[in-house]
């Protein structure tokens, strides 16, 4: 799984759904690797103003990796700049997170991902 | 055709046997490659999108969205959800560039609100029509559904979901479950009256939806495509079924379809006639 998906992903469970801190899940255990994909800057332009930069700094930093600015780019340093549309490309479309846990700051479940495939099946009384 | 759906669980009816069979015949693959096409053509998207793929399997439609050339719009990146495993390692084997989450879109979406520019499902969504359990029920399971899509679609963000209704009451449990979401909802039907038919559930996201209430089509958007017919049944849900008075424009239009369903030639009612008019609401 993307660290972009992550930046998108909540808890499922239902009494999560109205608390801020149930996003993003922070991830434990975790195993990554890196995946060769093309640069779309498009797409990433097309994605920057939906960013939530600040929980993209925590994964970030929970994954282990340097510190991002405070403030995210403005789409004109993306079509300028092109070491930090390949940086941001990098963390966003190429880091997988392949093996370990997503756990939700409120209710403490943990969801399970093997293989890249996170586990969001519920029992049926958190749903 | 037997229909696995009424009889066993998707999980159960995909297992490994199954996803490999299904994954691998030429007929197959091609089939739902087409459908995927007609859906990407009524979202019309024209530029490189995260799209959630809704009941994803093997990967035989997102695959589609990943090769859309720069030409055309693509490439988009997918999300995709699926609840059978089996289907899901198929599509790690066959080294798919989206996202898989083994998850039942019958417990929701789990996005937060926004995150995607556009939605697809492909032959999934009849599946919800079944309680996977005896604590659900389809209409819950199909709330919870469209609900989270809704959410997590940008507003003015489309979703087309390709299905196989087992009949009109389940056609009419879906879309209206979409309508009560909030959706403005079209369907649209390739190929009707034969058994090839294709029924494509075409829905926006907000916005539009309030600016149009007072002419009756609240999606703006599917109105101006062609063959899709606009289902508004929201007036009609908060009015309650048995209030439409005898004899009122709603009482003729209802009298209208059913005997328009029941194969009798009627005279136009409405702007969309002409339309091809496949659902009676
Ligand atoms: C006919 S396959 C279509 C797969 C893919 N969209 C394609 O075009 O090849 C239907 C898929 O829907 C999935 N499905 C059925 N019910 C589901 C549910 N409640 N949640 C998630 N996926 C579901 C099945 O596991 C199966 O992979
Ligand atoms: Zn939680």
């Amino acid at each position: 799984m993307k660290v972009l998906t992550l930046n998108f992903l909540t808890c499922a469970v239902k009494s999560c759904k109205s608390s801020s801190d149930s996003f993003p899940l922070h991830p434990k255990d975790a195993e990554l690797a890196s995946d060769d994909v093309e640069v779309n800057p498009q797409l990433l332009i097309n994605l920057l103003p939906r960013l939530d930069w600040k929980a993209l700094k925590t994964t970030s930093t929970e994954l282990g990796f340097p510190q991002l600015p405070d403030s995210p780019p403005t789409i004109e340093d993306l079509q300028s700049d092109e070491k930090l549309l390949k940086d941001l490309h990098s963390l966003l479309m190429e880091t997988n997170l392949m093996e370990g846990k997503l756990v939700c700051g409120v209710c403490g479940h943990e969801y399970a991902v093997r293989e890249g495939i996170p586990n969001f099946l519920l029992p049926s009384h958190l749903v | 055709m037997s229909r696995p759906e009424d009889t066993l669980q998707a999980d159960v009816h995909y297992d490994d046997v199954e996803a490999r069979k299904y994954t691998t015949s030429s007929r197959i693959q091609n089939i739902q490659a087409s459908m995927t096409r007609r859906a990407l053509e009524l979202l019309d998207l024209n530029t490189p999108s995260l799209i959630l793929d809704v009941g994803c399997g093997s990967g035989l439609s997102g695959e589609i969205l990943s090769d859309i050339t720069p030409e055309e719009g693509g490439p988009h990146v997918w999300i995709g959800m699926d609840i059978s495993p089996s289907m899901l390692d198929v599509a790690l084997q066959r080294d798919v560039e989206g996202d898989l989450f083994l998850a039942d879109i019958g417990q929701g979406v789990p996005f937060r609100a926004g995150t995607f520019d556009a939605a697809i499902s492909i032959s999934a969504i009849q599946w919800l029509c079944n309680a996977e359990s005896s604590e659900t029920s389809p209409q819950q399971r199909l709330a919870r559904f469209f609900g989270g899509l809704y959410q997590s679609l940008k507003r003015g963000g489309r979703a087309v979901c390709q299905f196989y209704p087992k009949n009109d009451v389940q056609k009419q449990m879906i879309t209206s479950a979409a309508v009560k979401a909030g959706f403005g909802a079209g369907l649209l039907e390739d190929d009707p009256e034969t058994k090839n038919v294709k029924v494509y559930l075409v829905l926006t996201a907000g916005q539009s939806a309030v600016a149009n209430t007072k002419s009756g089509d609240i999606t703006g958007v599917v109105e101006n495509m062609e063959g899709v017919d606009v289902v508004d049944n929201r007036r009609q849900a908060k009015s309650g079924k048995g209030e439409i008075k005898k004899g009122s424009k709603q009482w003729i239009i209802k009298k209208k379809e059913q005997m328009e369903r029941k194969g009798k030639v009627v005279k136009a009612t409405s702007k969309y006639t002409g339309r091809k008019r496949r659902i009676a609401f």
